[in-house]
């Protein structure tokens, strides 16, 4: 297992468009890295780089220490995982997975030993004498895991694994692929445009936007310390609201009320003129269902709603609000480069599964107002980032990371 | 539902009465063909008579579907050795997957059958070198394929040798050209996949005893450089040997089944530079010739060598009436006297496991060992008879090809 560094790496394809402009990235021996933007945004192209499929224009690439941006895909030793699952017919699950160290001509001992203790960790012990023909879609897959497994490669390689299989064993496989890295602490590296996969796989993500990146950081930080509007467009679903905002000493001016700031935001705000204020749904609720203590930390404000979607255990609604027309231009472009829907100026908060609140009427909500971020409309700057505690999220998640690797390694040196 | 295809596509009318709304799997068996020799799947692929066609059809994810049909359409402008697509079946009820609707490629063969033949005169090396010319012809095109294995390659006789198409362009990528990293990377899983499919026929006993699966497949990597070396290099000579040098370069490529599209000769006071544009298409040339005179519609080294069957009946006629004969006319009786009489002397039983020019060839071959064995020319006709009494029988009736056994049930 390796590291993997990516130096300033630059790939212009034939017409001399960057689809990767100076990307740099350290990815720790057995983390587990997403690489994720709207599409075009260059994160297959990455990935290629670190394969070895794509020529590198300039930069390095860095492997387990060593350069590798003059090695053949083979000699990398890196392992594209799910590219191929074709089950043989004729052989036995045991030598499903076992054929590609057959071909490689190693010992039988050997192949034993990998093969059997991969089945331990997928759980196919007891399937290895059978022939594949009756197996379940899952137990396909991880005999495509156990194939990648026994090769003892570097690292992982996905991109967009789960994308062509139905919804129900996509959420299965999530799952396993995660279990699985943990539990074999190997690096890994993995693609996707699905931010809900981001942000439940990784232990940091890395957002690009044509072919930059635009930060890194666990999951968490991204979601409450986004750097900009882009990422924090991109992060969450239903996406943050943005709605048009000017300073007012401590207040912002917004559609929905006053927003009071605390000092440090305050400040961070002062002087600029029209702002972009982002909530996230879940920070609005039903002001009739909010509790007193809490009352106090946000702020009221009456709307017409427009539809709600009621989910069982959850519920949302959509308020319509006015922005100038800058300000609509700004929100126009952002989602065209998120790939997301043609942007209607109507905010989606989430409201208690419970709530009365109905359509076509108005209601009272409640808005917390601690977590807000306000944005430079212009350069898409988040002015209200705080980097320490960002910083603080992603060390705790790193941690976890380097406890659970140790636990495992202490394990298997303990088993062995 | 809805049906995607492109026109001409006067077959796909017959198909609409099929079960499209039913899982591909619970098809009535009355509407499908078995095909013994196919290759392994993933998907559930399975195939249907219609008139006097047969369809390959594959239930796979729409998206999936509509990037195999776009490729495979664009695969066959521009003259690629794949299967021919039909079309594509969307929005099927009850979130279905789509189905992928390609033409049967008929007289095809997959590796299966061509290991466990009792004719085994196609060697795992031709079988390879087949496979490594279809891998080089699409890597020049700038297809990596992904998923290029025995199982996604179907093979077809050509007058003794081999040709390989591409059935299965499910993980294709296209690329205006190839890296080496990403060419070497289809090589090597290539490697793989044909080592894995191997080491299966041998796990069921189906794999002849001389052949090693590991190194057959380790013999895939070095032939692929040779040949992509051989159709791509540029050459350098002196400007005196210029002349031979291209000749004998374009003959080469030709021997090796390539066309060149552009020829570039560089000169400068140290000698020449040549470089060589192939042309990704299959050759055609022969192929095309034989149509217009015939009208037969063959593979290309099968219609060289029935060209070259044509300009002896020609010699023979000329000589016979002591008058020139156009080539029109030499074509045409040909085609009547001596084609049409093979192919009468197949008896119905024997019907469907060679192509007809692919029997016609052997026909040939068969006539000139008994022709040396008596010591004079037995004819045509003699050969025939003999060949279809002690040769083909030999073939086993598995690899009849679907439309012959698909008109037989329906009197046609
Ligand atoms: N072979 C190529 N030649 C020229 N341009 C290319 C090539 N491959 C990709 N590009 C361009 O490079 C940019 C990045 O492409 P890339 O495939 O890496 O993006 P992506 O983020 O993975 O997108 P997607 O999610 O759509 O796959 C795009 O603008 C794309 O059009
Ligand atoms: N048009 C065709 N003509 C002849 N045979 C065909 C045709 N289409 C498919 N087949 C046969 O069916 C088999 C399976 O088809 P195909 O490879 O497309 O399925 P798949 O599920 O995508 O396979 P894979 O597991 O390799 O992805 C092939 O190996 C081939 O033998
Ligand atoms: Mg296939
Ligand atoms: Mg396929």
């Amino acid at each position: 297992m390796a590291s993997i560094e990516i130096k300033n790496i630059v790939k212009q394809y034939g017409d001399g468009f960057p689809a990767v402009n100076d990307v740099s990235l350290d990815i720790a021996d057995g983390e587990f890295m997403i690489l994720v933007g709207p599409s075009g945004c260059g994160k297959s192209t990455l990935l290629r780089m670190i394969v070895g499929l794509e020529d590198i224009t300039s930069g390095d690439m860095i492997i387990g220490g060593k350069k590798v941006n003059d090695l053949a895909p083979r000699d990398r030793n890196l392992s594209m995982v799910f590219q191929n699952y074709a089950l043989y017919p004729h052989m036995t699950v045991f030598e499903n997975i076992a054929f590609p160290l057959r071909l490689a001509k190693m010992p039988d001992d050997e192949v034993r030993r990998r093969v059997t203790e991969a089945s331990d960790v997928l759980e196919l012990k007891d399937h290895l004498e059978r022939k594949p023909a009756n197996l379940s879609g899952g137990q396909r897959q991880r005999v495509a895991m156990g194939r990648a497994i026994v090769r003892q490669a570097e690292a992982f390689l996905f991109d967009e694994p789960l994308s062509n299989l139905d919804a129900k064993l996509r959420g299965q496989m999530r799952t396993e692929i995660s279990r699985l890295q943990r539990r074999l602490g190997i690096t890994t590296v993995y693609v996707t445009h699905d931010q809900t996969e981001a942000m439940t796989l990784g232990d940091r993500v890395c957002v690009l936007r044509k072919g930059k990146i635009q930060q890194v950081a666990s999951p968490r930080e991204l979601y409450e310390q986004p750097v900009n509007l882009f990422v924090a467009g991109f992060i969450g679903s239903p996406p943050m609201n943005f709605l048009p905002a000017t300073p007012k000493g401590d207040r912002l001016e917004t559609p929905f009320g006053e927003i009071v700031l605390d000092q440090k935001r305050a400040a961070a705000v002062a002087g600029h003129d029209l702002l972009l204020v982002g909530i996230r749904p879940e920070y609005f609720e039903d002001a009739s269902l909010v509790d007193e203590a809490k009352r106090p930390l946000g702020s009221v404000f009456t709307a017409r709603v427009d539809v709600t979607e009621w989910l069982g255990d959850s519920q949302f609604a959509y308020i319509p609000y006015e922005a100038p027309e800058s300000i609509q231009t700004h929100l126009r472009e952002l989602s065209r480069e998120l790939d997301a829907e043609e942007l209607r100026t109507q905010a989606i908060v989430s409201i208690d599964s419970t709530s009365r609140i109905r359509e076509g009427r108005e209601a009272q909500f409640w808005l917390d107002s601690r977590k807000v971020h306000v944005f430079d409309p212009e350069t898409g700057d988040n002015l209200t980032r705080d980097a320490e505690a960002g910083a603080e999220l992603t060390r705790m998640a790193t941690q976890d990371r380097v406890e659970q690797i140790e636990e495992v390694r202490a394990a298997s040196v303990g088993a062995a | 539902m809805r049906f995607l295809f492109r026109p001409p596509a006067h077959e796909a009318a017959e198909l609409l009465s099929l079960p499209w709304d039913q899982p591909l799997e619970e098809w009535d068996e009355q509407l499908l063909l078995e095909v013994p020799q196919r290759g392994i799947s993933r998907h559930v692929v399975r195939f249907v008579a219609s008139g006097r066609h047969v369809y390959a059809l594959k239930e796979i994810a729409e998206r999936l579907a509509r990037h195999e049909y776009a490729l495979l359409s664009h695969f066959e402008e521009e003259g690629l050795p794949t299967v021919s697509v039909l079309g594509i079946c969307v929005d099927r009820p009850g979130q279905q997957e789509a189905i992928l609707v390609t033409r049967y490629l008929e007289y095809s063969m997959s590796y299966r059958w061509l290991f466990s033949s009792p004719r085994a005169e196609h060697s795992a090396e031709l079988l390879l070198d087949t496979m490594v010319e279809l891998l080089v012809r699409l890597h020049l095109a700038g297809v990596f394929w992904g998923d290029c294995s025995l199982s996604n390659t179907l093979f077809r006789p050509d007058a003794g040798a081999l040709a390989a198409y591409l059935v299965d362009a499910e993980t294709v990528e296209r690329h205006p050209t190839l890296s080496a990293g990403q060419r070497r990377y289809d090589v090597d899983l290539a490697r793989e996949r044909v080592g894995a499919e191997l080491l299966d026929l041998q796990f069921g006993g189906l794999l002849p005893e001389g052949i090693d699966p590991i190194t057959t497949a380790e013999g895939l990597p070095p032939r692929y450089e040779a040949l992509w070396e051989e159709v791509t290099a540029e050459q350098v000579f002196g400007a005196d040997e210029q002349q031979w040098r291209i000749t004998e370069r374009l003959q080469r490529l030709n021997d090796l089944g390539f066309d060149v599209g552009e020829v570039e000769l560089i000169t400068s006071p140290e000698g020449a530079r040549l470089r060589v544009e192939t042309r990704v298409a299959e050759p055609g040339q022969h192929r095309r010739e034989l149509l217009r005179l015939t009208g037969l519609e063959v593979q290309e080294r099968q219609a060289r060598r029935l060209l070259n069957d044509i300009v002896a009946y020609r010699a023979w006629l000329e000589q016979k009436t002591g008058k020139p004969v156009p080539e029109p006319v030499a074509a045409h009786r040909w085609l009547a006297e001596v084609y049409q009489t093979v192919m009468a002397a197949i008896p119905p039983e024997l019907a469907g496991r060679l192509a007809p020019a692919e029997i016609f060839h052997e026909v040939l071959v068969h006539r000139w060992l008994l022709s040396e064995k008596a010591g004079r020319d037995v004819g045509t006709e003699e050969a025939a008879r003999s060949y279809v009494a002690n040769v083909l029988p030999r073939t086993p009736p598995e690899v009849t090809t679907p439309s012959v056994i698909a008109g037989r049930a329906t009197g046609r």
